[in-house]
């Protein structure tokens, strides 16, 4: 307050700068409590989780046994089945995304568009337990006697669809996170691809272009980092979601290459058991699963600004 | 400037006026703790307030882990857990802690098994192989043995388990590692184990969808939750060597076989007592009260409710599908409950 006293003028500047600092000052907590929140979430953790990390050290995350009565703890069945879960949902989802965006945006009717999106948007917006709750009433039955009989028939010597047919399964995660994901996906893309000048777009179509060379000339490469953003987007959410995978993953803590096997994931072993964790170990356990998460999301978020950085480089100066 | 300033403050005023308002005018006793018996509690908290309206009760049914820490922290007035302290975490408490039993529940062993209705029987053995996976056919010999009028199919039996820690599994296994000394060597008992086989559902409701849905499975609920929802339920042979169905009479059955062997402390497994009724997956749930009360006129308030809630407050039990403390057992609660200061 002193210092704006004696440099501003005296009236209604006086007020108008110190409004301007309080503003500045402000904004400048707001920004920087973020990144304290983090810091303080990470030291919160690391400190919780001090007693598995000294207790197992490198071999929670090599060891599969998890056995809270005895005290054993490792992480990798649930990392194994995060990942996997995670990775081959957006594999399924991005190509789909990827195709209703261009639907709507360039291919059908202007008033047809109009409709989808919002409705696409929509489903972006149900609560996760929702979809658990149809996944395991509805799709887990259904895969269990069509969908899996018929994979393990006609494509059992393959190691991926090997075993009973439960319906609660890897695949059943994988569906669910996929049905999840594709929404997020599309709504995003859809964004970019309206970015996308008409200029370009009548620049290929003047050269002579087809509908779909266009699509793929003009279209695609200008919104590439865009949707490459939103996939990554997208399984930022795979891999955090929890409810919806608990309820149709099988909750089995194994590493199985067999999609038809239950199996485990992070976020769902910290909500199944943090509850009822009386031990110290048990807790720090889950806790030190937690940091993991934390960080494979980091990762993911770095390797994705690193990737779009890179296309929007490489595609940047071919433009040019 | 001022005129903000002067608004904060008016809030502020207000804010603690508020506040001050609440504190006065009745006794908040809080409480946290298992969730299995919240829906039991909440009905006493809620017909307690009738009669003595200067006391109001805050439980939170955060789970019987997050109760004991809670209560080791002295955040809370009274904790609620489905399992006992071990002496460990006795000792990690900076009071003397009390267990007081208020009710009891049942786990029920469920299945869908097409062409079999209601009335499987199993013995223990036969149950704790099948989560062992040494019996993995509904045609087991051993299982037809015990089931000679049933026609169980020759399918592989799919077992189901509860994925979250929970107090059903830790009365469940500790049933499991009583009755066979394999179970006890290699898997043990606690809220969440180390299952050998078997899917993981997400509470009761995971597992009974699951089952419902699934043909030959077998799995464990909650004797409320299995009746309110009419699932089959399996009967099972008890210590005296009779097949017992589930039911709150032979739950309570269980503790009064117990009421000779009760220590003190009430730190009592429950599963497979002695007596020809008592069903042998049975387990108490207590309220964890220190015996030393720091607030005192607080703690006579307590008192008198765990007074009421052994007396009044067991009539309304079965109602709720928990199974009342026979008679025996709530005198020695009572005493236990007059030596709180």
């Amino acid at each position: 307050m002193p210092a704006t006293q004696t440099t501003a003028p005296p009236g209604p500047a006086d007020k108008r700068i110190s409004g301007d600092l309080i503003f500045r000052l402000v904004t400048t907590v707001f920004a920087f409590s973020i990144l304290i929140i983090l810091a303080l979430m990470l030291a919160e953790m690391t400190s919780e989780s001090l007693p598995a990390i000294r207790q197992f050290g490198r071999k929670f995350l090599t060891s599969s046994e998890w056995d809270a009565v005895q005290g054993n703890f490792g992480a990798l069945p649930y990392l194994y089945g995060s990942v996997i879960s995670s990775v081959l949902a957006l594999a399924l989802a991005t190509p789909l995304s990827i195709g209703a965006a261009i639907f709507i945006t360039e291919i059908c009717p202007k008033k047809v568009g109009t409709w989808i999106a919002p409705l696409v948007e929509l489903l972006a917006a149900i609560p996760s337990v929702i979809y658990g709750l149809w996944g395991v009433l509805v799709m887990a039955p259904w895969l269990q006697s069509t969908v899996q009989p018929f994979l393990i028939e006609h494509f059992g010597f393959l190691p991926f669809f090997q075993g009973a047919p439960y319906g609660v399964s890897m695949l059943a995660a994988v569906f669910i996170l996929m049905i999840m994901v594709v929404p997020i996906i599309t709504s995003i893309t859809r964004e970019v691809l309206l970015t996308v000048p008409l200029s370009q777009k009548e620049a290929a179509i003047a050269l002579g272009a087809t509908h779909w060379e266009t699509i793929r000339m003009a279209v695609l490469p200008y919104g590439r980092s865009g949707i490459l953003g939103a996939a990554i987007l997208g399984l930022g959410r795979a891999v955090g979601e929890t409810m919806a995978v608990t309820m149709v993953i099988g909750n089995s803590p194994q590493i199985s290459l067999s999609l038809m096997s239950p199996a485990y994931t992070m976020p769902s072993v910290i909500a199944n058991e943090f509850a009822e964790a009386t031990s110290k170990l048990h807790s720090a356990a889950l806790m030190e699963i937690g940091l993991i998460l934390l960080l494979v999301t980091l990762v993911i978020n770095a390797l994705a600004r690193l990737l779009i950085w890179s296309v929007t480089r490489s595609a940047g100066g071919g433009a040019a | 400037m001022f005129a903000l300033r002067k608004s904060i403050l008016t809030v502020a005023v207000l804010a603690a006026l508020a506040l001050a308002g609440n504190a006065s005018a009745e006794t908040l006793i809080n409480g946290a703790g298992a969730t299995f018996p919240y829906p039991l509690y909440s009905k006493w908290f809620a017909e307690y307030a009738k009669i003595d309206k200067s006391v109001k009760f805050n439980y939170q049914s955060i789970g019987s882990g997050g109760g004991i820490k809670q209560i080791t922290a002295q955040t809370v007035d009274f904790g609620a857990s489905d399992k006992f302290l071990s002496d460990e975490e006795l000792k990690a408490a900076p009071g003397k802690l009390l267990h007081l039993p208020t009710v009891m529940g049942a786990v029920v062993v469920t299945y869908n098994v097409p062409g079999v209705g209601k009335g499987l029987k199993l013995s223990p053995e036969t149950l704790a192989q099948i989560y062992e996976g040494k019996i993995t056919s509904w045609s087991d010999p051993k299982l037809m043995h015990d089931n000679a009028g049933l026609k169980l199919p020759n399918k592989p039996i799919i077992v189901v388990h509860r994925s979250d820690g929970s107090g059903t599994t830790s009365i469940f296994t500790d049933y499991l590692t009583a009755v066979s000394p394999e179970w006890a060597k290699k898997v043990g008992k606690g809220t969440s184990v180390k299952w050998p086989v078997g899917l993981g559902g997400k509470g009761n409701e995971g597992v009974a969808g699951q089952i419902k849905t699934t043909p030959y499975t077998i799995g464990y609920v909650e004797l409320a939750y299995a009746f309110e929802n009419k699932l089959p339920y399996a009967s099972l042979k008890n210590s005296a060597g009779s097949f017992v169905e589930p039911s709150i009479a032979s739950t309570t059955a269980a503790a009064r076989g117990a009421a000779k062997s009760m220590p003190a402390d009430f730190r009592i497994s429950l599963v497979n007592q002695p007596g020809k009724d008592a069903y042998p997956i049975v387990g108490f749930t207590w309220l964890l009260v220190y015996q030393d009360q720091k607030d005192k006129a607080k703690g006579k308030k307590l008192v008198d409710f765990l007074k009421w809630e052994l007396h009044q407050g067991q009539k309304m039990a079965d109602k709720l599908l928990y199974a009342p403390l026979p008679a025996n057992v709530a005198k020695m609660v009572e005493k236990t409950v007059l030596s709180i200061r």
